[in-house]
């Protein structure tokens, strides 16, 4: 494939401030300077997805941490540092784009979950990084095998609003897939579906973790609304990057009123 | 033909029941499906006398002003015009509207038809009817669960330009919407509508932030029939045809809503009507009908509240909250923000974290409301925005606001049901006309 369409330029994270790409001035690295790559963020990050990359910069800055924010463009060097790997949704001509590159780099990307690094990808990533995707047409397309889950192109879309149960209590978000998901044998689902269709809309299962990668198809952004789930990925990342994690004390009662409405309303 | 006749009277006596019921006319669509029932070929019979030209307004964003605006410069004109003035952009509501004009054995006597259609409605009405010109906005995220990708909404639009047997207008600066001059069949002739170049830098405001890398297309410099915009200041506008004015000027003229949103609607309308009329076009004409056209409701309405000015402003997508912040956001003034998810709302809210909020962190927000009030609230916290009060129903949150503010020019943004329940509470205070009818001394300029 060409690279006709890809451009290697960051694109603006919103509220995220100049220069977030840059390494702390040193003196200033608080706890610990905390390297987050969002993967693809021109091709990878439809329906707010990228508002993960922007609550995860920021709560790391409210724990007392620097965050150094990536953004990992289709043909550019990896970033030699990361500790916290994002990734999003798509459209089927921004999943073409990145393919080529996601072969480039996988043996990266496995060695740094196999590590523990965090990582949070999101519907299309989240299929990407699954063991394969099989088309409507039947063709077979391989994936990362970082999660052992496989993704059947479907006819149907899933869509709607979710509430999952999961070890990082509920989540809520908003689920659009066409795709329709298997666990492996022995392949843990991030959570159990309690209002929505899930990984496949039968098994009751949503999306897929193994050690700190954790798969889903959920959007909202997943992340603002479930601030637990953000702080266990931001936890993870800093015992990468300093060994251990020291959380700040944040108010999230904003966040527990739009997660507890929510959750309500769904469940009645 | 007989049929067709039925199918008119059938329709219109629906249209009499609803509004007998109390529905109004605002974008009912029953009567339309009555006669739609008793006459599937009942569009294109109706049509069939419009010999000026069967005019599609599509896209994403400011299809309702700019038909509006298209529509009273052709009546500056001269032109008997058809439309769907209701905001009512189905065909359904399209074949309503026209029950409500004088049908002579069923047809509409009219010069010219220009039907405001959302981007999958379009071709539903173009299988019925070849639309004769299309006029192409642009291309934003919208309402995703219907069309999930932006993709397949530029394929819509692609489509209905293809059904399009005489003449397209597009948008130059949109990356969607130059390309479909590629994709055009030989006879379909092309003009353009876009900003000049000096005004090319505040593209920006007007492109959503999530929105994907095009391959480019460049579209050619611009003719002797295409407009290029010129903001003069919030209001006022110039619209330049030709890269050197050799295809002459509109303006400067003065719209009556704010912002570079209405003013490029203004410039797609008076492009397009330049296109159809060719040299009968007059710049007299036009300016006098831009002068006059109001701004639909929920499109920076204002009503009179108490004495102090409260502007309800519409906000449906990324790319329209943008803008919307972009034009309202620095003026001081009391905001409320109501989000709504019903199924016209879009029922995800993701798409509030691809809209910056940052112009409203120095003055802060009076208050979030709607079903998903707190997540609005979440996500201006995000911004460093700070958010007074949160109170998810919408009718106190109303109450408070007005009566916390009530010397204060006061502002909402709000998702669609939210502003017509807001609306509808506004209307039974301030005793404000009905939706969907205008204001007596708005329409446009009539010859
Ligand atoms: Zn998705």
């Amino acid at each position: 494939m060409s690279d006709a369409g890809t451009s290697t330029r960051d694109i603006p994270i919103l509220g995220e401030p100049s220069g977030s790409a840059l390494p702390a001035d040193s003196g200033h690295e608080g706890k610990g300077e905390i390297h987050l790559v969002h993967l693809y963020p021109r091709e990878m990050s439809i329906y707010g997805d990228l508002g993960n990359t922007r609550c995860l910069a920021a709560r790391i800055r409210r724990h007392g941490y620097v965050p150094v924010v990536h953004q990992h463009h289709p043909g550019q060097p990896f970033p030699e540092q990361a500790h916290l790997v994002v990734g999003g949704g798509g459209q089927d001509s921004g999943q073409s784009k990145v393919e080529d590159d996601l072969e480039r780099i996988a043996d990266r990307l496995r060695g740094l979950a196999a590590d523990g690094s965090a990582m949070l990808m999101i519907c299309g990533m989240y299929q990407l990084f699954g063991k394969a995707f099989v088309t409507v047409e039947g063709k077979t397309l391989p994936g990362l095998g970082i999660l052992d889950v496989t993704t059947r192109g479907n006819e149907q879309r899933m869509i709607g609003p979710v509430v999952l149960s999961t070890d990082h209590g509920d989540v809520v978000g908003y689920e659009n897939h066409s795709g329709s998901t298997l666990l492996g044998a022995g392949q843990a689902p991030f959570g159990t579906v309690r209002h929505g269709q899930g990984n496949n809309g039968s098994d009751g299962t949503e999306g897929a973790v193994t050690d700190h990668v954790i798969g889903s198809y959920l959007h909202g952004p997943v992340l603002p609304a479930n601030p637990l789930l953000a702080d266990a990925l931001i936890g993870w990342a800093a015992e990468q990057a300093t060994g251990g994690f020291e959380p700040g004390d944040l108010d999230d009662e904003v966040a527990r009123q739009a997660q507890t409405r929510q959750v309500r309303r769904l469940l009645g | 033909m007989l049929k067709t006749t039925v199918a008119a009277l059938a329709g219109k006596a629906a249209r009499r029941a609803a509004r007998l019921r109390g529905g109004g006319t605002g974008g009912s669509a029953l009567p339309g499906l009555v006669a739609e029932k008793i006459d599937p070929g009942f569009l294109s019979h109706a049509l069939a006398d419009v010999r000026g030209g069967i005019v599609v307004v599509s896209g994403t964003n400011g299809k309702t002003t700019t038909t509006k605006m298209l529509v009273a410069v052709l009546r500056a004109h001269g032109k008997t015009v058809f439309t769907n003035p209701t905001g009512s952009n189905f065909t359904r509501g399209v074949i309503s509207s026209m029950l409500s004009e004088k049908l002579q054995r069923g047809r509409l006597q009219a010069d010219i038809a220009v039907l405001e259609l959302d981007e999958a409605h379009a071709l539903h009405f173009g299988r019925a009817v070849a639309p004769t010109h299309a006029l192409l906005l642009n291309v934003a995220r919208d309402q995703l669960d219907r069309f999930a990708e932006i993709d397949h909404t530029a394929g819509l639009l692609t489509q209905l330009a293809a059904m399009t047997t005489r003449g397209v207008v597009l948008n130059r600066d949109d990356p969607f919407v130059n390309r479909i001059a590629t994709t055009l069949a030989p006879g379909v002739d092309v003009s353009w509508f876009g900003l000049d170049a000096a005004a090319a830098d505040r593209l920006g405001e007007l492109s959503e932030h999530d929105s994907r890398e095009q391959d480019d297309f460049v579209p050619p410099a611009a003719a002797e029939r295409d407009g290029l915009l010129t903001p003069i200041d919030e209001q006022q506008l110039q619209i330049t045809f030709g890269a050197e004015g050799e295809g002459g000027r509109v303006g400067p003229v003065t719209l009556r809503q704010r912002g570079l949103a209405a003013m490029i609607n203004a410039t797609a309308a008076t492009s397009m009507a330049k296109h159809l009329l060719g040299s009968g076009f007059r710049a007299d004409a036009t300016e006098q009908a831009l002068r006059t056209v109001a701004p639909p409701f929920g499109r920076g309405e204002v009503v009179d509240a108490d004495g102090t000015p409260l502007e309800l402003v519409l906000v449906k997508n990324p790319a329209g909250f943008t803008v919307a912040l972009g034009t309202y956001g620095s003026t001081p003034t009391a905001t409320m923000i109501a989000i709504n998810d019903d199924y016209a709302d879009g029922r995800d809210v993701s798409w509030l974290y691809d809209v910056s909020f940052e112009s409203l962190r120095e003055q802060g927000v009076a208050l979030t409301t709607g079903v998903r009030g707190w997540d609005m609230a979440l996500r201006l916290q995000y911004d460093d925005v700070p958010v007074a009060a949160t109170e998810v129903d919408l009718g106190r949150a109303l109450e408070t606001f007005l009566a916390d503010h009530r010397d204060e020019p006061k502002r909402i943004f709000c998702t669609y049901t939210a502003m017509l329940a807001l609306r509808r509470m506004l209307g039974e205070r301030y005793d404000l006309p009905e939706m969907g009818v205008d204001a007596p001394d708005t329409t446009g300029g009539a010859a």
